[in-house]
């Protein structure tokens, strides 16, 4: 007879690791990579490949070399943090502009606290908001949809949907465009339908909940909602309009779901989501930026370990006797 | 479909030893009997070396309220009281007897036929109970007659009995509604009487179509006894999951089930409550199964206490070649053995063969918090926030988190994708604030 192990019960394991869930996310994020080859082109190749494989590098790098112990990079996190970096990013951004905001996401926002697990802030939204206020100029040049598009560093550019509102200079897109993605804006962020599909993906494979993203897009239909029919000249676009421009379906789906940055226990996430929605719309609505997820979102991971002393999770036996 | 609402996870069921009929295990030459495998105090031997005893003979007697006393399962000459290796890992006192022949106490009825009347009163059928050693044969081996003696002021007006068996691989309990069915039910009537209630609900996984077919036909012949089919989750089977399930009421925390008016009793061991009642036959045999992805000839063995598990082991086609860890119970709950020395005892669901491959654990990673421990967490705990409070002995702070809340199911330990051993550092804080707790109300 083989040594026998002899270690605590349970004695199976579900068979679970961190790279299948990574993987269940990249795996949901295929149709919005699809869709940004599609309306960004040749950009939105070279961004994703930079950022994918300059997170993954300097990770290996960090851990190696500067910590001096074992490398996690075969985890996918790194590459996970790259594609939503790059996903965040306007397609024609320079590479040597996304390397840096690898460098700040994976060091900064993700090494310096120690790695995965540990980083109270989400690595990739740390990374686009360093670039948003270090290279301002680069980060608000939006290369106009051209299916396919062969430019890169050249592409024609035009206003996102939310500067033109700011802005009231031009026509905002259709509906359905809106929907399809046929809108400038980052690579990853225009298509709220293959962003929508990513979100179904999830759901069924059990790898987020609802709560997070329902929450936030909720609130924030209902709060410019009730902005849009009290005041319809002040706040002239629909409820609708909001939920499909800007950042706000990959920020609620894929960058609040986050999960070392976001609440433990659904009565948590529910006010996580709340206190995105309602920051997003102060921003867009009274604030000088034309959007306002990433700050939602980042300010919201700051009361995150609050939100999870707070409110516990429902314990069995507290419910009242049937 | 019923089944519990918070928590829980969906296991791959492997029970490749489904249908099987029950063998007999053949008696060993020796019998090693523990004298406290279950919970409350140990027993104390009432026989020395030399004496001569006969099956369905008291061995040991309880040492209390909580105890209960042990029976021969062999009959022959005692060897000596001495310690052995049970499935705990540590060396118990056990009483040791050379087998001679296979004798029974005249009082026992061995015949086959169904009883069905029960002339005795309430308080008759739980000093049979008392007297016979009755423990849960669900794996927690807890006295049955402390169950049935609420404290003042508490009554059942339920009796919930466990079909479920949610653990994979394990048949035991199947096998026996399947053979056994009709005196399991008459068990139950009798249980129903013993404490007083009018209602029996019988909870069967939907995995076991076969078994509750049979029983809802049976239980026609019934009065009062229910046979709900339940959703196939774990761990269904633990009590306060149990009571969720089928009557949608919850324990409250620190309370046991005659809080909330329920009384929990495993159907082997109401079927041991039948051929006590019935049949005079104290507890001195318990149905095994033997099983595992690799084994030859997967069974269920009806076999004596205080058979070396290597015996029945042997007549399952012996010790796979891949194993790596043989487990005493089931994969979720059950105990690693060292070696196959250990005797059967009165909790002993089943002896499972891991292959190596599976059951070396993975290395542990960072918590990622992606809150899969709580979500599977069937009392609506933290698990991962109760690890780290017990890494940095934060004894106080895991008490006000509920830690012992915990009824060890081990699913925040199975769903984690970082590896992390989470059972083990609250299984480690549950046995300290136990201690804290303890402590503190001897000084009151």
């Amino acid at each position: 007879m083989n040594k026998l192990i002899i270690s605590p019960s349970p004695h199976v394991h579900s068979g679970d690791s961190v790279w299948k869930n990574m993987r269940n996310v990249i795996i949901a994020l295929v149709p919005a990579y699809l869709a940004g080859l599609y309306f960004f082109g040749l950009g939105a190749l070279i961004i994703s490949f930079t950022a994918m494989l300059s997170c993954v590098v300097f990770e290996y790098l960090i851990q190696r070399y500067l910590i001096k112990g074992s490398t996690s990079i075969t985890d996918g996190s790194a590459l996970l943090t790259g594609l939503l970096l790059s996903f965040n990013l306007p397609s024609n951004l320079p590479v040597w502009i996304v390397i840096i905001g690898s460098l700040v996401a994976i060091g900064i926002a993700k090494m310096s606290f120690g790695g995965l697990g540990n980083n109270p802030f989400n690595p990739a939204l740390v990374g686009r908001v360093f670039l948003l206020i270090s290279f301002p100029a680069q980060m608000t040049s939006w290369p106009k949809p051209i299916p396919f598009n062969p430019a890169y560093l050249d592409a024609v550019t035009a206003a996102t949907p939310l500067a033109i509102l700011k802005g009231q200079f031009s026509e905002i897109p259709s509906t359905l465009n809106l929907f399809f993605g046929n809108m400038g804006g980052s690579m990853g962020e225009v298509s709220a339908l293959a962003l929508l599909i990513g979100f179904v993906y999830l759901l069924i494979r059990k790898t987020i909940s609802w709560h997070i993203p329902i929450s936030i897009l909720l609130t924030v239909f209902i709060f410019t909602g009730i902005l849009h029919l009290v005041n319809r000249e002040l706040f002239s676009v629909s409820p609708l309009f909001h939920l499909l421009t800007g950042g706000l379906m990959l920020g609620a789906i894929f960058m609040a779901t986050d999960y070392v940055t976001s609440p433990m226990n659904p009565r948590g996430m529910l006010i996580f989501g709340f206190g995105i929605g309602i920051i997003t719309v102060v921003i867009r609505v009274f604030g000088s930026y034309p959007e306002g997820v990433s700050f939602a979102i980042l300010i919201m991971n700051a009361f995150t370990p609050l939100i999870n002393t707070l409110v516990k999770p429902k314990r069995f036996g507290e419910a009242k006797k049937a | 479909m019923k089944t519990f609402k918070m928590g829980g996870i969906h296991l791959k069921e492997y029970k490749f030893s489904a249908g099987i009929q029950i063998q007999t295990a053949s008696i060993p030459q020796q019998a090693i009997i523990p004298l406290g495998h279950y919970l409350g105090g140990p027993s104390l031997p009432v026989v020395q070396k030399g004496d001569k005893v006969k099956v369905g003979q008291m061995i040991g007697q309880a040492s209390g309220f909580v105890s209960a006393n042990v029976h021969a399962s062999v009959s022959g000459v005692v060897n000596r009281i001495d310690v052995h290796l049970d499935a705990s890992g540590y060396k118990v006192p056990s009483v040791f007897i050379d087998v001679h022949g296979d004798e029974w106490l005249e009082t026992i009825d061995k015949s086959a036929e169904i009883k069905r009347e029960c002339t005795l009163s309430s308080a008759e059928i739980i000093k049979r109970i008392t007297d016979y050693g009755i423990v849960g044969l669900g794996g927690a081996t807890f006295p049955t007659h402390v169950k049935l003696l609420p404290p003042p002021g508490k009554k059942a007006n339920v009796l919930i009995v466990n079909g479920v068996e949610c653990e994979p691989y394990l048949t035991c309990d199947h096998q026996l509604m399947i053979e056994k069915g009709e005196e399991i039910l008459v068990g139950v009537t009798i249980l129903m009487k013993a404490i007083d209630v009018k209602q029996a609900i019988v909870g069967i996984e939907n995995n076991k179509k076969d078994a509750i077919a049979l029983m809802q036909k049976l239980a026609k012949t019934f009065v009062g006894i229910e046979i709900l089919p339940l959703q196939v989750q774990y761990p269904q089977g633990g009590e306060k999951q149990l009571i969720d399930a089928t009557i949608g009421r919850q324990v409250p925390t620190g309370t046991l089930p005659i809080e909330v008016e329920a009384v929990v009793q495993n159907v082997a061991t109401v079927f041991a409550v039948y051929e006590a009642v019935q049949k005079n036959k104290p507890l001195f045999e318990r149905i095994v199964t033997i099983t595992g992805k690799s084994l030859k000839n997967h069974g269920n063995f009806l076999a004596r206490l205080g058979t070396p598990l290597a015996n029945i082991v042997e007549q399952a086609g012996g010790v796979p070649e891949d194993t790596g860890k043989i487990v005493a119970g089931g994969p979720m709950m059950g105990r690693a053995l060292s070696s196959l020395e250990v005797t059967v005892a009165k909790g002993t669901s089943g002896v499972l063969f891991i292959p190596t491959l599976e059951a070396a654990r993975k290395n542990m990673q960072n918590c990622i918090r992606c809150t899969k421990c709580v979500v599977t967490c069937p009392m609506g705990l933290e698990p991962f926030l109760l690890m780290s409070q017990s890494e940095r002995s934060m004894w106080t702070e895991m008490e006000n988190e509920r830690v012992m809340d915990c009824i060890e199911c081990g699913c925040c330990s199975f769903a984690c994708p970082s590896n992390r051993p989470l059972l083990d550092h609250i299984r480690y804080g549950k046995s300290t604030v136990g201690k804290i707790i303890r402590t503190r109300q001897a000084k009151k």
